[in-house]
């Protein structure tokens, strides 16, 4: 049921357990399984890859930030102990040693306390690389490999500059730039040659439960993801099942927006699992976890530097909730959520931006096409963040009258499929039975059309409500039009 | 944070101020570097604290006073440059290794001679004072020499790595070829600092400037003789207060950049590119001379090979490092500078107000260097146009001293377009004044 996916350590492309080589780039994917020679094997390493929840249990995938790396070792043979175990059981003999400090994934420390909760890696404080920790590393590229690296390049930014004399590298030896392939990166994550940044784990992150799937990508025309989502999925009281998706996108403009994102991810992420276990109403449940995401983010203005030329750490949010037949839906700023029916006859969108543009349609001042195509329609008029006005989180409940998808996304998708039919028709058509491969190719569509900004989408498929005997239109509360700020996501 | 053996020392932090944002095909990157050390033990007055000498001393210091001829026309200069010389002498800490040179066309020592350096104590002192009075006047001038002979003296000391000069002239370095000078500076630059005064308006500016700048030091002018003395202690007090010496500024590169300039920019406008020193793969030291707890801010100018949008890489990374007994470097503290390439125009157009204000400031230097010169070569048009433009940067930047010093030199007209008259009948003393203090600069106002 919690199938953490796999990715390239090199390049961060989806890999499936059985690949031998990354298809993107061609990285030799069985070196992962090697121990470094020296190291003994089977010991309880407490990677944990299957991280195998218990039947009732909550499997939760915030993005932290430990994936790529991480996931991918998650392969290596644990021994015995494959999943699940507390950080007691990442006992010395587990290879390579667990870096001290945040769990790897798919290990709870509180797994064995009682609550039978099994949460990969929601731990974006995780850094992908403690330095020095023997437990960190890529996996080293056969010389050959770096050229098809270069060769994937859209754009190379220059050439392989200072040849690397050594040419095999033996597996755990350390990391390799994947721009010039010297084999020296600092501990900042720069390449001691050529300067470039390295691959960071939310460059590219991608979770899948059973009901919920999320991918998030860098896209090709931002240094950073400021995108962040959350997905998880946990039971209520009376046993039946509930997933929970949140995407948020960091406001460019202002300081510090991916730990913005990241933040009120996780914030809402672990409310609303709170909440739905104790059974609370999902549709305050969903307000209240805005609010406290809200004020989460509020109160990341006051925990880093100062950028006196810039505004408080912000970012929109969008969440669903699938529990009991119904979806649930909350939102601030643009980023959207949309109903796609299997037979996509009735898409619609479920959410109503804080845009200028939705504004401006909403008061009946301009025309949706009009009001898109204006050099303002993106400015957003709601954020969460300490210059926020007054958070008005919407929400709304929905209760699917036919199979489909309830799907979230940031602007960096919609942006290129403005409209539910539009996007509709790029949505593949199994995107209920397999919703993984439908994120994946969302985002990578979203990238052919130029990835100009972070594209994050949460898929979770939907049956007929048993609720839901004819059509329910959506309700939505939506502010009163005023003379908000605005600005640019 | 690195931290050194020896108590006292200075922490030090490097800040860096950058737009590190780039328009798709740009290559440049600038960024301030703020440089502080702190936590030195010199914040407090200076001689407040026990110093503790088991080690021995700490620090040395070389006073080179001239005794040319001229020193005696009006005799006032050469006293004066005596009780200056006794006030820095009052100056100099317990412990601290000293000698006092007098400078013409060859260098003797006056104290302690034998080629040593005495040590500072309540009997060392009185001493060296009363030697003063064979600081007489006669002869001609030859820094050169005077700079060799310190050189020397620091020679006889090598355990001691804060090396200090005070040097004061009242002429032109007229009794030795310019290029024998550059030989001498090029030869002990790196061994010791100095501290450079020019008494009277007989002296050369840019000579002067030439010794301080190759010496790390400070170049000033003190018109009027009588002010020698409070001078001399301040400087003094001043080289008391440093902790740490040798300390350079390394600035790594990836590859295919370059370093297009490194200045010093606060407190004053010091270009180091050409001090240079390879120090690894893609890495060079730049001197900055001996630290108290002060605060230093350099421009470092990068470029970079472009790259897509999208990218960041990092452009340079700039530490602070001092060389310790064993030949190796220690690293005190460091900083990055990033390369971000967006198709934000509204980001990539920002300029960083710190580097802004400093270019605006090296900018005003050389507007100040330029107009003086060209009124030098009787070029009024064009010397009227640059004190325009400095006095337009001055009153920008707000750097009120700067800009009264040019209000001495021109009538400013309209500060705000720059518009100004020469003053007729400008002194000597105003001129050399704006000239020698043009490198001078003030910080980045805060902004509210």
């Amino acid at each position: 049921m919690d199938q953490l996916t796999l990715s390239c350590p090199n390049c961060a492309q989806p890999v499936s357990e059985s690949d031998r080589f990354c298809e993107q780039c061609g990285r030799d994917l069985t070196a992962a399984v090697n121990p470094p020679s020296g190291a003994a094997p089977g010991g309880p390493a407490g990677h944990g890859y299957s991280g195998a929840a218990p039947a009732a249990g909550r499997a939760s995938g915030a993005d932290g930030a430990a994936e790529q790396g991480q996931a991918y070792r998650a392969e290596e043979p644990v021994g015995a102990s494959g999943h699940g175990g507390g950080p007691e059981s990442g006992a010395p003999g587990g290879v390579p040693p667990m870096p001290p400090g945040p769990p790897a994934v798919g290990v709870d420390p509180r797994a064995g306390l009682g609550r039978g909760v099994a949460e990969a890696s929601a731990a974006p404080q995780a850094p992908a690389h403690v330095p020095g920790a023997t437990g960190d590393f890529l996996l080293a590229a056969p010389s050959q490999l770096l050229v098809s690296e270069d060769d994937l390049d859209p754009e190379p930014d220059h050439a392989p500059t200072e040849p690397n004399p050594v040419v095999v590298i033996a597996p755990g030896s350390g990391p390799v730039c994947v721009g010039c392939g010297a084999q020296r990166i600092d501990a900042d994550g720069y390449c001691e040659a050529c300067g470039r940044a390295q691959p960071r784990p939310r460059d590219h992150q991608e979770r899948a439960l059973a009901g919920v799937t999320g991918v998030s990508d860098r896209g090709h025309r931002h240094h950073r993801n400021e995108d962040a989502f959350a997905v998880a999925a946990t039971s209520r009281p009376g046993g039946s099942p509930a997933v929970v998706a949140v995407v948020c996108d960091g406001v460019s403009s202002a300081t510090r927006p991916d730990e913005a994102s990241q933040a009120a991810a996780d914030t809402a992420s672990e409310y609303l699992l709170e909440a739905l276990e104790s059974g609370a109403d999902p549709k305050p449940a969903m307000h209240a976890a805005i609010m406290a995401a809200a004020q989460r983010v509020e109160d990341l203005a006051n925990e880093g530097p100062l950028e006196p030329s810039r505004n408080s750490p912000a970012c929109t949010i969008v969440s669903a909730i699938a529990a009991g037949g119904e979806v649930t839906v909350g939102w601030v700023g643009d980023s959207r959520a949309y109903w796609f029916p299997d037979d996509r006859v009735g898409s619609e969108r479920l959410t109503v931006d804080d845009s200028w543009a939705a504004r401006m349609v909403e008061a009946g001042l301009m025309e949706e096409a009009e009001a898109y195509a204006d050099a303002r329609a993106h400015a957003i008029t709601g954020w969460l963040g300490a210059d926020a006005v007054e958070v008005e989180p919407h929400t709304t409940v929905f209760a699917p009258p036919s199979a489909g998808v309830v799907l979230i996304c940031t602007d960096g998708l919609w942006n290129y499929w403005e409209s539910a039919a539009d996007l509709g028709a790029v949505v593949p058509a199994d995107a209920r039975t397999r919703p993984l491969e439908a994120a994946q190719e969302l985002v990578r569509f979203a990238c052919e059309r130029g990835g100009h900004d972070n594209i994050t989408v949460a898929v979770l498929p939907c049956l007929p409500s048993p609720l839901s005997t004819s059509y329910t239109p959506t309700e939505l509360s939506l502010p009163v039009m005023g003379a908000g700020e605005k600005r640019e996501i | 944070m690195a931290r050194l053996a020896k108590s006292n020392l200075p922490q030090f932090a490097v800040d860096i101020f950058q737009n590190e944002y780039l328009a798709e095909g740009a290559r440049e990157v600038n960024a301030i570097v703020t440089v502080t050390a702190t936590g030195g033990g010199t914040s407090g007055s200076v001689g407040s604290q026990p110093v503790n000498y088991a080690d021995g001393p700490d620090a040395a210091v070389v006073i080179m006073v001239d005794c040319s001829g001229s020193m005696d026309y009006p005799s006032d200069k050469i006293r004066a440059a005596r009780e200056a010389t006794a006030a820095a002498i009052d100056a100099v800490r317990d412990g601290v290794a000293f000698a006092v040179v007098a400078g013409t066309h060859e260098a003797k020592e006056v104290y302690p001679g034998g080629g040593q350096l005495a040590v500072a104590h309540a009997g060392s002192r009185e001493e060296a004072k009363q030697s003063l009075r064979r600081l007489t006047p006669s002869g001609g001038t030859a820094i050169g020499t005077w700079l060799s002979k310190a050189e020397q003296l620091f020679h006889s000391r090598r355990d001691i790595s804060i090396r200090h000069g005070i040097l004061l002239t009242d002429g032109r370095n007229e009794h030795e070829n310019p290029n024998d000078l550059q030989r001498t500076l090029d030869r002990v630059q790196g061994h010791f600092t100095a501290d450079c005064r020019g008494v009277g308006t007989d002296w050369e500016v840019q000579e002067l400037r030439r010794i301080s700048s190759a010496l790390l030091g400070t170049v000033d002018i003190v018109a009027d003789p009588a002010a020698l003395a409070d001078d001399f202690r301040a400087m003094m007090e001043n080289a008391m207060g440093k902790e740490v010496a040798d300390v350079a500024l390394r600035v790594w590169t990836p590859a295919n950049a370059a370093v297009k300039f490194v200045k010093q920019v606060a407190p004053t406008v010091e270009d180091l590119s050409g001090r240079r020193k390879e120090s690894g793969p893609r890495a060079g030291d730049y001197p900055t001379g001996s630290w108290g707890d002060e605060s230093r801010d350099y421009h470092v100018c990068i470029e970079v090979p472009s790259a897509a949008v999208g990218s960041e890489m990092l452009a340079g990374r700039i530490s602070l490092v001092v060389p310790q007994p064993d030949g190796s470097t220690e690293v005190l503290s460091q900083g990055l500078v990033k390369a971000v390439w967006t198709d934000d125009i509204a980001a990539s157009t920002k300029i960083s107000p710190q580097v802004a204000h400093y270019t605006g400031q090296a900018d005003l230097a050389n507007a100040i260097q330029e107009g003086m010169e060209a009124h030098r070569r009787g070029d009024l048009d064009s010397a009227t146009s640059k004190l325009g433009k400095a006095v337009q940067l001055a009153h920008e930047s707000g750097n009120e001293d700067t800009f009264r010093l040019l209000a001495k030199v021109v009538d400013v007209v309209n500060p705000k377009e720059g518009t100004v008259r020469f003053r007729k009948n400008v002194s000597e003393a105003d001129s050399m004044t704006l000239e020698t203090r043009s490198t001078k600069t003030v910080r980045v106002k805060k902004t509210p």
